[in-house]
C-alpha cells in the first residue's frame, strides 16, 4: 500500500534529461544503478524505462568486464 | 518456337554478371585496452604506439588517445591490481576489428581489452565531452554523467 508521503512520481532519468547514450566508461555513474553488492538493481527501484535499462545493463557489463565495476563486492557505496 | 514452351517470360535484362567493389561501410570504434602495471613509463608508450601504427598501418584515422594512467582495477587480473588504461577512438571499415584485437591477443603486455562500435548517440557523447561540454550541463541538472 502507498504510504501517503511516499508519492514522489518516479521517472526515467534519461528520458527526463534527454540523454540518449550510457557510457561504459563512467563508473561514478553507473554507480547509481547498482547496490552496494555490486548487482544491478532492478528498473522498478530505479524508475528507469526499459530501453535504458537495457543499455544501463550493457554498460555495466562492459565496465566490468574492463575491471572498472566488480562483479562482486561488499560495501560498494 | 511457340511462346507456351517457355517456362517464365524470357529476361530480357539477364547481362553477364558483374563484380561490383566491395565497399565496407567506414564506421566510428572505440577500443579501451589495460596494458600491464610491471612495465615502466618508456615501455608502455612504446606498447600504445605499436598499436596506432596497427591502426595507421590499416588506414584508419585515428581520432584521439587518451590516456587515463595507473588505475586500481576493481578485481586482480593476472594476479595484479593496478593497470594503464588507454583509451583509442578511430574511424575505419569493418576489417579493421579483427586485425586490431587479433594483435592485442598476441601481445602479453594488454591484459584486457574491449572494442565497441560507436553509433550516432555515443560519437555525439564523446564529441561533447571532448570539447569540454560536460561540466556544463552537470551543474545545471543533478544526475547528467560526468566527464573524466
Amino acid at each position: 500500500m502507498n504510504k501517503p508521503q511516499d508519492t514522489r512520481k518516479k521517472y526515467c532519468r534519461f528520458k527526463k534529461n534527454g540523454i540518449k547514450y550510457v557510457d561504459y566508461k563512467d563508473p561514478n555513474f553507473l554507480l547509481k544503478f547498482v547496490n552496494e553488492q555490486g548487482r544491478v538493481l532492478p528498473r522498478r527501484l530505479t524508475g528507469t524505462s526499459l530501453k535504458f535499462q537495457r543499455k544501463v545493463t550493457q554498460a555495466i557489463a562492459k565496465a566490468r568486464h574492463l575491471a572498472l565495476m566488480p562483479y562482486v563486492a561488499d560495501a560498494l557505496k | 518456337m511457340p511462346e507456351s514452351q517457355y517456362l517464365c517470360a524470357p529476361n530480357q535484362f539477364f547481362s553477364p554478371p558483374t563484380f561490383t567493389p566491395i565497399v565496407m561501410e567506414v564506421r566510428n570504434y572505440e577500443t579501451v585496452f589495460i596494458v600491464t602495471p610491471v612495465l615502466n613509463e618508456s615501455q608502455v608508450q612504446e606498447t600504445v604506439e605499436k598499436f596506432t601504427q596497427v591502426l595507421k598501418e590499416n588506414s584508419a584515422a585515428l581520432l584521439s588517445t587518451e590516456a587515463w594512467g595507473l588505475r586500481k582495477l576493481a578485481y586482480p587480473i593476472q594476479k595484479k591490481t593496478t593497470g594503464y588504461y588507454y583509451c583509442l577512438s578511430f574511424t575505419g571499415e569493418g576489417n579493421i576489428v579483427d586485425v586490431l584485437e587479433l594483435a592485442f591477443r598476441r601481445d602479453e603486455r594488454i591484459i584486457r581489452f574491449l572494442t565497441t562500435v560507436l553509433d550516432k548517440h555515443a560519437v555525439d557523447y564523446n564529441n561533447r565531452r571532448r570539447n569540454g561540454e560536460m561540466n556544463l550541463q552537470k551543474a545545471a541538472k543533478e544526475t547528467e554523467a560526468v566527464a573524466h
